[in-house]
């Protein structure tokens, strides 16, 4: 359920992301307007197309589809030119637009079929449904592969490296008062704590009370400090640290609805004096160190087994 | 609940671009308080909240909040919506208050995310171990 649903959102966004170039059929097959709608039936039929462009002197000057030709054999009306059955005026989409052109005027106007034209009017390509779903799920199918290569590399990385040891170390910086970039560490620490495939409920624990670490450095901290996971097979671990001002009373500061925070940081919704003690719940092992004037060393344990 | 239903519910708006409102809810939270929702709820959270800066959506993205409905017909500055988009966050929004809008969606049938266990225990200590009725008062 929850992954089709990605791939509809994915599919909408590439219709965006896909210029009508990568999509277009670009070898098209083209008829004169002098050509005659016998000679067009052949070329309709042995190529098993539904329609094509008419050139004049290189220059596109209609459209014609295989509606017209059984109109004309209808009539009777075999052996007059592609000119005088064509539609003129023909709907275009240049190279460079992006494909959710070619869609909305399909939708439009029902067209099964728009030629495409370069900025210098010249015909380029042409473009159907069937050209926008295959474009679609080739890149579809490019992204996915991508996607799982990044994923093998990443949560095999402790089988494929072998050592006494193996750990993976990882350094982000927070900045003081910082609040807008704010939780930026923590999002980049998530994303890769995925990627290296450890369980969801661990993921999003070892997420919030990195989160909470972060929001602590950025409120509280002087000159900011750092964030360091350090991830092992077996646990990770990480740790909050700067250098000051320190906190004046740990085991106070562990009390719920404790709080130093100013007023701006409780208006954007912090500051309740909640962190800590969510750090606490979230994680599997935590220890706080800090002294007045010298700095805090905040220390959390998740383990992945 | 999908989000389409929770958007009728609440005669609400989608304020972000890229939204499937066939994802599920499974549940909601009505916060203001951030450090709240990162303590008292689960993945596949619906938040419905009168804040709107960029942090909402951290949280929400830490939380794993579904999506987000601002209340009160606050909308967000730019910069929480592209952050949003960009992490894939829904974001609606809905006229009424955060009292009306989760009672909309609570007698529609959503859940709330339930008792967290700290909480419980915090609760049990004042109120259920002492017979009483000055134990909450003398605790606190």
């Amino acid at each position: 359920m929850k992954r089709s649903a990605l791939e509809i959102t994915k599919s909408q966004e590439l219709i965006y992301e896909l210029k009508i170039e990568q999509v277009m059929t670009k070898e098209v097959i083209t008829v004169t307007s002098s050509t005659l709608m016998s000679e067009l039936k052949e070329t309709l039929r042995l190529n098993r197309i539904s329609g094509a462009p008419v050139l004049r002197d290189e220059q596109l000057v209609g459209i014609i589809s295989i509606e017209d030709l059984i109109k004309a054999l209808e009539a009777g009306e075999i052996n007059v030119t592609v000119g005088e059955k064509m539609t003129r005026d023909v709907e275009t989409v240049f190279d460079d637009e992006s494909v959710v052109q070619v869609v909305t005027k399909f939708a439009q106007h029902g067209f099964g079929r728009l030629p495409v034209v370069n900025r210098e009017g010249k015909l380029v390509g042409i473009i159907t449904q069937g050209d926008v779903v295959r474009g679609l799920l080739r890149q579809l199918e490019v992204e996915y592969h991508e996607e799982e290569i990044h994923r093998y590399r990443a949560s095999h990385i402790f089988e494929d490296i072998e050592s006494d040891q193996t750990g993976l170390l990882l350094r982000y910086k927070v900045r003081p008062k910082d609040f807008i970039r704010g939780g930026e560490a923590s999002s980049k620490l998530k994303r890769a704590l995925e990627r290296l495939g450890a369980k969801p409920q661990i993921v999003r624990r070892a997420g919030i009370a990195t989160y909470e670490a972060e929001t602590n450095l950025i409120i509280h901290a002087t000159d900011g400090g750092e964030i360091i996971a350090e991830i092992r097979p077996e646990r990770i671990k990480v740790s909050a640290i700067d250098n000051g001002p320190g906190i004046q009373d740990v085991e106070r500061a562990m009390r719920p609805g404790f709080s130093t925070a100013p007023d701006w940081i409780r208006e954007m919704g912090f500051g309740a004096g909640m962190g800590l003690n969510n750090i606490e719940v979230c994680a599997d092992d935590m220890n706080l160190e800090s002294k007045t004037g010298s700095g805090t060393r905040l220390e959390m344990v998740f383990n992945l087994h | 609940m999908t989000l389409e239903e929770v958007l009728t519910i609440i005669e609400g708006k989608v304020i972000s671009s890229q939204v499937d409102l066939s994802c599920e809810v499974r549940m909601a939270c009505g916060a203001d308080l951030m450090s709240d929702v990162l303590s008292f709820t689960h993945s596949g959270t619906i938040l419905l909240t009168g804040l709107t800066n960029p942090q909402v959506v951290r949280t929400a993205e830490m939380a794993e909040i579904t999506a987000i409905v601002f209340v009160r017909g606050k909308l967000p500055p730019p910069e929480t919506i592209s952050l949003a988009e960009s992490k894939g966050i829904p974001l609606l929004a809905s006229k009424y208050t955060l009292f009306e809008t989760c009672g909309r969606l609570y007698g529609e049938g959503l859940p709330s995310c339930g008792l967290f266990e700290p909480v419980l225990k915090r609760w049990q200590k004042v109120f259920e171990s002492a017979p009483d009725v000055n134990a909450a008062r003398r605790v606190s």
